[in-house]
Parts: C-alpha cells; structure tokens; sequence
C-alpha cells in the first residue's frame, strides 16, 4: 500500500488525432450529447434522401411529434420520481385514466387550465391509493399498481355514467365537448422562416429546419407545461436538498432514516407527485381533443414507464425515449406514412449495423453477429417491398427499448431499493 | 390454536369482501341509488339456472389465464405477458385450424398444441431475455404485450377472411374443430340445462388445466424445486437447481397455459379471430390469480367470483342503477383482498415469531430453573 501511495502519478501521454477527439468526447457529456443529436439527424437526412420520403423529416412531422411526447414525458416523469423515492409504478396508466377523466369534467365546467388542475388531483388521487397500499400496508408493488390499472376504467366509467351521461355530447364513454380549448402558440417569423428552409429539401439543414418549425409552430400551452417539467424535475431531484431526501429513500432507505430524514414521508410524496404527473398527462390529452375518452390513453403510462427505463431512470434520457415513441406515432399518423416507415425500416437497418460494427471492433462477437444478421434482413426486406404496415411502425419503439433492454441492461441503474417495502426499524 | 388458524384463513376473504361491499355501497349511496335493492336484484339475477351457465362459460378463460399467472407467481415471476401469449396464440391457432381438415378430435387436438406452442414460444422471450441478459420480466412482459398487438393486427391483414371485407377477422373453424357444448353429455345422466343456454364443452379441459397445474407444481420433483426457486433462490441453488433454467422453463410452461386462455371463447363460441374477440383476459387472469391466491382451488372460486358480479352487473340498469358499479366491486374487492392476505401474512409470522420465543423461553426455564424465563 505505502508503495503505491509514494508512486508518482504519471500523466497521461497527450493523445493526437481521432484519439484526442474520442477522449474529449467521452469526458465532456454536453459535446457527446450533441454529437448523438447530429449524428441521430445525419442519419435521418440521409434516409430520408435515399428513400425519398420527404415526411420523415417534414416539420408537420415534428408539430405532432412534439405534443405527442408530452403525455409520455410527463407519466415518465411520474414513474421517475415515484422510483427514485423507492417506489415501482406499473400504475402509472390507471393514474393516466384517472387524470383524463377529471380534466374532461373540470374542462367542460371551468376551462381548459382547470381541466390540468383537476386532472392532476385525480392522478395524485390514484396515486395515494398506490402509496396507501405500498407504503403503509407493504404490498407488493407491482401487484398494487397491477390493481390500480385494473380499478382505474372501471371508476372512470362508472364516474362517466353518473356525470356525463345525459348532458349534451355526453355518454358513458365521453365527456361532453369542452367550450374552449388550451391556447396554441406559434413564433412569428421564425416558424415561416423554418418552414421555407424544411421545404427546399437540402441535406441535413432542411431537416434541423423541420425540427425547429417543430418546436416554433403550434405548440399548445400545456405541452409547454409537459416540456417544462423535464428541466423543472431535474432540477428538483438532483440538486435541491428535497430532491437528496426523496432518492436517498430510495437508494437506502435505513442510512436515510438514520439521518432523520422520512422515508414514509418521501415515499409518500413521491408516488402522489408521480400520480399527479401522470394525472397531467392524462389531462394533456383529454385537452387533446376537448373531451375525456373512453381509453383515449391507449397504453401510454406504459409508454411513458418504458422511456422511464430507456433513459436509465434519469430525466435526458427519459427525454429521447419519449421524444422516440412519439416520432413513431408522429409518422404512423401521416397520410404518406408507407413510404415514410419504409426509410424508418432503412434507418433501423443503417442503425443495427452501426451498433453490430462497433459491437464487432469491441469483440462482443455473439451480440454483434445476431444485430448484423438483423441489420442485412432488415435491408434486405427495405430492398424488396414497396409498402410497410403502420403497425410495424407502432411496436417500433418496444422493440427498441427491449433491444436497449437486452444490449444495455448490465449498465442500467434502477434505484437500489425500490421495490422492496420497508418499515421503520426493520434491517435491511 | 387450530381453530385460530382457520378464523385466520377466514379472516381475509371475509374481511375483503365486508370492505368491497361497504366501499361500493358508499358509492351507490352516493349516486344516489339504494345498496340494498342493487344487491338484492343482483343476486337475483345471478342465482338463477341461466346465469349459473353463463357464469361457468365466463369464468373459464379467466380459470385458465389465472392458472397461467399463478404458475409465475409461484416462483416468483410475474407473467404480466399473459396477454399478448394467448391473443397471439389464439390468433395462430384461429388460423392454423382454418386452414387444416382433420377427424374431429384430432383437428381440436391440433389447434390447442399450436395454441400452446405460440403461448410457450412467445412466453421464452421474456424467459431467455431474463435469463441471458438480466431483464426484468414485468417490463419486458409489458412491452412484449403491445408488440403483440402490433403483429396480430398485421397478421390479421394478411390471414383475414376475404368472404367479410368489412371485417378484420379469420375465416371460421369448420365444424371439426369446434369443440360441442355439453349439453348433450349431460343429458345422458338425464340432467337438462335451460333451454337456450349452452355450457361450454371446454369446462373438462379447463379443470384439467387445473389438475395438472397442482399434480406438476406440488406433486413433483419438479414443482418442488419450482416453488423452491421462488421462495429462497440461494438454498435452491445450493441444493443443485440451476435458477437460470428453472425461470426459463417457469416462463415456458406459464406461455403453455397462457396459450390455452383464449381457446374456451375460439372453440366453443366464436370459432374465429377478429376485432370482437375477447381482449384483456389476461389483465383480469392477473386478477383473479392475485383474489385466488396462486393456487388452483383458490383460483377456481375467484374466477367464478369475477365472472358472477360481471354477470350479475348486467341487470343493474333494470333498476336503475349504472352496471359499472360491477367493475367497483370487483376492483375494491381485489385491493382489499390483496391487502388483507398481506395483513394476515404478517400477523401469522407475528405470531410464529412469538410462539417461538415462547417456547424457548419455556424450555429454558425447564433446563435451568434457577434461572429466571426471558421475556419479550
């Protein structure tokens, strides 16, 4: 030991070249996020060039994919912040349901920022019966957020017969029309701007231009709300002292304990903010089409749960798998959507070789083998037909969190105690 | 004591269902309706011969998809995969028995073999995904559901019956490979079921399913190390039972059964697959699993349970009353259940711990009796 403390550490010999890039890369996070983001566009570009499919990166495209990402994003945020305090949330698609129900009542009676109010309280409701169960009575938490799935529609639908019903537009399986909408918000000048550039067709600098005219044109209020809160929650769980307590409870909830810090109290708030979230959600898409739906929420609170662990249980990459489930469903709704999944199908053969070459050059040779084997069918396939089904564009995003899933799962992180009930006083 | 025992088993179904019944009758008051006149019309409705039928026909796939889950749960995996196994399974099998001619009990015998395949087939993704790559079943489970969604609705474009152009659905099974109801069977013993009602010829098959799940699960070497694996992984490795294949084959067998949920409706009344076909069997077997405690008499009554107040919520809006209030019973009724096992659980272990150090106590006086007992 005392040998190697006297040793002179020796400094690292000056890298050159592609070296000294790569080093910087891997040592500066920001550049390496930016290099993703430029290399994810170069590659669309170049798919959309090749497959001549001008909608892949067309700004209507990115219009809707930017709302789309806002009810994912905001039940993902949900199942974070309930998992980081400790928590498992598979419920975060009834506490969806609950938020649709209530925003689609408060928007009809008071107005579309009521509607996000209440659809949050009626989230946090079904998330304080998931803390309930959880923490005070330490059930499984999986099973009780299989339940709250479970209850949810039913108290939806039962609430609908005893409210909607009747009323004008109203049924057992809708709310009645809301007067007014959430206002939508475009930049003057930038938003025509970018549209004239996405237009022109040029490689790579059209294509940033659609997602500028994205983020320029049309957004309405409460997807700014969802949006807002990725930054806002990041900041929240990592650098306030609240944010310290809610992960340490979920982490190590005796070392937490023995600092005085409550874990039931953390453990508490953390699942009723998480249902509140996921209630948000909920309420962005009953403001959606102006009326609650019966299972208008279509799987998304598993969505969200899915880009919750894409990103590792952390918010930027919770951000991107979001972003990444509602692409694909941005580009299965287009008109042109054929050829448009037919470059997605290029990108994805372009992707999975890359993966399977870097996979090859660090001698990972079985896993790099099956992707590059995914990877030629998959070209081979974009060769020989001429339309591709919508619904290979919907299991998209599974399929990719599950790759992620198998390829990366040694390297993700979930919180060290979540899904283990605990009491106070009770050893680890 | 072993009467305190069997109050203690009693305590929490019982407990459950008084919660359920006080917690939907808070909701019927508050909507303004009587509880009283609501049960009453429902129990009504549902004792009589008719819906006894219909109960057991609902409750069927329920029994089979539960079974499916439990097999899971009692290593403790969760199969929340169950769904997407025997819509796809059920699809295949809709399609495969199609398009094949065979003698009767052949053809039927096919179809759940390639029902059971593509249940078992799908159900090993999750299994090997685990096993060789550590991921977590639920999500893999969850994600594997909506996959499925994606490739039958595609598969349904490709096999669809051209004869119904407006329809996304198989073409029908020829008659031999339907399973006959039976009332028929029944009538030789000279026992006569209502008219116009049919009792689903796949009621033997579903209590075989049953049969099977408690020969192999408690009866064998095999089960033995299964609900082993489940209770305490390292004493079950250390006695020579290698985890990894034991949640390979939990998962496999799981996606058997699972493929097999969604043959009583194709066999025995829809004869084909398509957008009326049954969805969501496998989110109510996780409920019914959870209500029956894993085991398959448990299973049995819960899935009877369920399908009787889905039964019997079905008269409700002849007097007035929303029949959604049904879905709030069954779902109180699952919570509060799930609790009060988890309540009892921990009361019993309680008490053994108490029992325990009684006894100790006890003997230890007995040994040495100039020392004084220890007590807690």
């Amino acid at each position: 030991m005392t040998a190697t403390t006297t040793t002179p550490v020796e400094a690292p010999a000056p890298l050159r070249g592609i070296g000294r890039i790569r080093d910087e890369i891997e040592r500066n996070k920001r550049l390496r996020i930016a290099c993703l983001i430029t290399l994810g566009i170069g590659a669309l570009s170049m798919a959309r060039v090749i497959a001549d499919a001008p909608g892949l990166t067309a700004g209507t495209t990115f219009v809707s994919a930017i709302g789309l990402a806002s009810p994912i994003l905001l039940a993902g945020l949900g199942g974070l912040v309930s998992e980081r305090s400790g928590i498992i949330n598979i419920g975060l698609e009834g506490m969806m349901i609950m938020g649709t129900w209530f925003a689609g009542w408060a928007g009809y009676e008071y107005g579309p920022w009521w509607a996000l109010f209440f659809g949050a309280f009626g989230g946090m409701l079904a998330g304080l019966l998931h803390a309930v169960a959880t923490i005070t009575f330490g059930i499984d938490q999986i099973v009780s957020g299989v339940a709250i799935n479970l209850i949810a529609p039913g108290v939806a639908r039962f609430l609908a017969s005893e409210v909607f019903v009747g009323k004008a537009d109203g049924s057992i399986t809708q709310s009645p029309t809301m007067p007014h909408g959430i206002g939508h918000f475009t930049v003057p000048g930038l938003s025509d701007l970018f549209d004239r550039i996405n237009k022109h067709e040029w490689f790579f600098i059209s294509d940033v231009a659609g997602l500028l005219y994205g983020i320029t044109t049309d957004v309405a209020y409460s997807t700014m709300l969802a949006w807002a809160m990725l930054p806002i929650f990041a900041y929240i769980l990592w650098r306030t002292a609240f944010g310290l307590r809610l992960r340490s409870a979920g982490e190590k909830p005796s070392a937490a304990d023995s600092l005085g810090v409550s874990v039931y109290r953390m453990r508490y708030l953390g699942v009723m903010i998480s249902g509140a979230l996921a209630g948000l959600g909920g309420a962005w898409l009953a403001l959606d089409i102006r009326a609650y739906n019966q299972g208008q929420t279509a799987g998304r609170g598993f969505q969200g749960l899915a880009a919750m662990i894409f990103g590792n249980w952390r918010p930027g990459g919770l951000g991107l798998g979001a972003g990444l489930f509602a692409y694909a469903q941005a580009i299965s709704l287009r008109t042109d959507a054929n050829t448009a999944v037919l470059g997605l199908l290029l990108l994805a053969a372009f992707a999975f070789s890359v993966v399977a070459l870097v996979l090859a050059i660090r001698r990972r040779i079985p896993p790099a083998i099956g992707l590059g084997v995914v990877g030629m069918a998959s070209f081979y396939y974009y060769a020989i037909t001429e339309q591709l089904s919508n619904q290979f564009v919907f299991i998209t995003p599974y399929v990719v969190t599950l790759l992620v899933l198998a390829v990366a799962s040694q390297r993700l992180r979930p919180p060290m105690a979540e899904g283990k009930p605990w009491f106070k006083g009770q050893s680890e | 004591m072993k009467l305190k025992g069997i109050l203690l088993w009693l305590a929490a179904p019982v407990v459950a269902a008084v919660a359920a019944g006080v917690i939907s009758s808070i909701a019927l008051l508050l909507s303004g309706n009587s509880p009283a006149d609501a049960y009453n019309a429902m129990w009504d409705y549902v004792s009589t011969a008719d819906s006894v039928v219909v109960v057991i026909n609902k409750a069927i796939p329920y029994y089979v998809a539960a079974c499916a889950v439990a097999i899971g749960f009692k290593m403790n995996l969760f199969n929340i995969g169950v769904d997407g196994q025997y819509r796809l399974a059920a699809l295949f099998a809709a399609a495969f028995g199609a398009a094949i001619s065979a003698p009767a009990v052949i053809h039927v015998s096919l179809i759940l073999l390639v029902a059971m395949l593509v249940g078992g087939g799908y159900a090993a993704i999750p299994g090997a995904l685990r096993v060789t790559r550590g991921v977590n079943e639920v999500v893999s489970t969850i994600m594997l559901n909506f996959v499925a969604t994606g490739i039958t609705a595609y598969l349904l474009t490709r096999w669809r019956n051209p004869a119904v152009p407006l329809q996304a659905e198989t073409k029908p099974l020829p008659a031999s490979g339907r399973i006959p109801p039976l009332n028929g069977f029944l009538e030789h013993f000279g026992y006569h079921l209502p008219a116009g009602t049919l009792l689903s010829g796949f009621l033997p098959i579903a209590v075989l399913v049953g049969v099977a799940f408690y020969v192999i699960i408690y009866r064998t070497r095999f089960g033995f190390d299964l609900r082993n694996s489940g209770r305490n992984p390292d004493a079950a490795r250390s006695s020579g039972v290698s985890p990894k294949a034991m949640i390979l084959r939990t998962m496999i067998l799981s996606g058997i059964v699972a493929g097999l949920a969604g043959m009583s409706p194709l066999l025995t009344e829809f004869f084909k697959y398509g957008d009326t076909f049954p969805t969501a069997i496998g989110f109510t077997g996780l409920a019914v699993a959870l209500l029956g405690r894993n085991n398959p008499a448990g299973i049995g009554i819960a899935a009877l349970v369920w399908a009787g107040i889905e039964r019997a919520a079905q008269v409700l809006p002849q007097v007035g009353v929303p029949q959604e209030i049904g879905q709030i019973i069954q779902g109180t009724l699952l919570l509060s259940a799930v609790i009060a096992f988890e309540v009892v659980r921990r009361y019993r272990l309680q008490l053994l711990v108490r029992d325990a150090a009684a006894k100790t106590a006890a003997e230890r006086t007995e040994r040495t009796p100039m020392m004084p007992a220890v007590t807690t």
